[in-house]
């Protein structure tokens, strides 16, 4: 029996920290508004990344100090942000050819559900209230791999990964990869794939809070991150 | 040749009620809010807004809104950290929307004013947004075709214009503003400084004159989240 999991699940900076780790020399990525933008912070020292934010921007840094906002210059989460050296500018239409034309090599996005198949639900939870769907599914299609960042199970304790959404969709089949709060699992052939998992808990539990069967192909390894 | 107009009331001139209306801007930026006050102030109704909000706030498109002008709203994402205008209009059922992913509302607007009636996109395909829509597949993957959208008027923001109507723009402030000016029958820019003919390094035009209207010079404009950080209401 593993111990209650909010005793030893990940918390989100350690979920973003693992995502940041993947994340190459080099790389175009956009992240997701809210929980996928956090992984910039933790971009490993010596790599270089660029960061594409749908409203037209390419090269972006931190966030300015408090007071220095130039509203002018946001990200597609409204939020200020700073100019890295060799930033730039573009309309709307070519920030999308860079997203659906296959330029960018990783998007980060979070989620409602993810299916086996790879299909993901993130922008509507169905139930009414005022749909909004930004970039959603632009993002899904056309960067080279599309990852997840999410909370192994909802608040609720139902499982996110499951065997097929119930959730409207953003995209088929699109999702490659999955960091949770318990585990990293890809997407291959219409299965999940357990790369790592937590130490903290067992096989059969973790898949007792997955809604679909983990595959198991290879070794699977500790996934471990830095307290923050 | 002289496209400069004295007032942003002069510059909105001739909009009148049932007009379908692109606004430029992202959020507030590049959003033109003295154009969009000049709008309210001149009071057409049953308007079709085109942006990629629903404002925020009380003030620019917020307000208009608010107002009661707005019959119609296509955009991507009605949610902001202050949303209530719209939110409250659209749950009364007192306001359409229609939904239109980012890249597919941006992709619209361009083929609006290239010329281009409709496109197919990866985007929505399989997902509700596409219901209705045809589909067809090219090597092997599956598409959604969707149209042009074109406007009777376009309410655009630059940094720099001049007389001819070519417009530079501000850092991320040029999102679907160059797009707009395409797209719409008569195109109206608000410029931060108008500079004489000749003024702007043809290198560093981004809009061509050619398709805009009328220029107005709005010295310091107003930019929507610092309205919205005094509590500002308009009218």
């Amino acid at each position: 029996m593993s111990p209650p999991l909010d005793a030893i699940k990940l918390s989100n900076a350690q979920i973003a920290w693992r995502a940041a780790q993947d994340i190459e020399d080099g790389a175009y990525v956009n992240l997701g508004i809210g929980f996928p933008e956090m992984i910039a912070r933790f971009q490993p020292e010596g790599r270089d990344v660029i960061y594409h934010t749908e409203n037209g921007v390419l090269g972006f840094g931190e966030a300015p100090a408090e007071g220095e906002e130039d509203w002018d210059l946001i990200n597609a989460g409204k939020k200020a942000i700073t100019l890295k050296p060799g930033a730039a500018f573009f309309h709307h239409a070519d920030s999308f050819a860079m997203v659906r034309g296959g330029h960018l090599d990783l998007a980060v996005l979070g989620a409602y559900q993810v299916a086996e198949n790879g299909d993901l639900a993130n922008w509507s939870t169905g139930k009414g209230g005022v749909p909004a769907v930004g970039g959603a599914m632009d993002l899904v299609h056309g960067a080279k791999r599309v990852a997840v960042v999410t909370d192994h199970i909802t608040r609720k304790g139902e499982p996110k990964l499951v065997e097929r959404c119930t959730m409207p969709l953003t995209g088929l089949g699109c999702v490659t990869r999955v960091y949770t709060s318990l585990a990293v699992v890809d997407i291959e052939g219409g299965h999940f794939v357990l790369r790592e998992k937590i130490p903290q808990i067992s096989f059969d539990d973790l898949q007792a809070v997955t809604g679909a069967e983990l595959k198991v192909t290879g070794d699977i390894a500790d996934l471990s991150a830095p307290e923050f | 040749m002289d496209k400069v107009i004295a007032s942003p009331a002069a510059a909105v001139a001739g909009i009148g009620d049932g007009a379908t209306v692109m606004i430029g801007g992202f959020g507030g930026s590049g959003a033109p809010i003295e154009l969009i006050h000049a709008l309210i102030d001149a009071g057409p109704k049953d308007l079709t807004v085109i942006n990629n909000n629903a404002g925020n706030g009380h003030v620019g498109l917020a307000a208009l809104i608010e107002q009661g002008q707005v019959a119609r709203l296509i955009c991507s994402f009605p949610r902001s950290a202050d949303p209530k205008v719209f939110t409250d209009l659209y749950l009364a059922g007192r306001i359409e929307l229609e939904i239109v992913p980012q890249g597919t509302l941006a992709e619209r607007i361009r083929a609006g004013g290239a010329g281009i009636p409709a496109f197919y996109t990866p985007t929505s395909y399989g997902t509700e947004l596409a219901e209705g829509k045809p589909v067809a597949e090219f090597d092997g993957r599956s598409y959604v075709q969707e149209r042009w959208l074109k406007a009777d008027f376009a309410l655009i923001k630059a940094e720099l214009g001049d007389p001819l109507g070519n417009l530079t723009y501000r850092m991320a402030a040029r999102n679907f503003n160059p797009l707009m000016a395409m797209a719409a029958a008569t195109t109206i820019a608000q410029a931060s400084r108008i500079v004489p003919t000749g003024g702007i390094n043809p290198e560093h035009v981004v809009t061509p004159g050619i398709f805009v209207d009328r220029v107005v010079e709005i010295p310091e404009p107003k930019q929507e989240e610092a309205l919205n950080r005094e509590e500002a209401i308009y009218p």
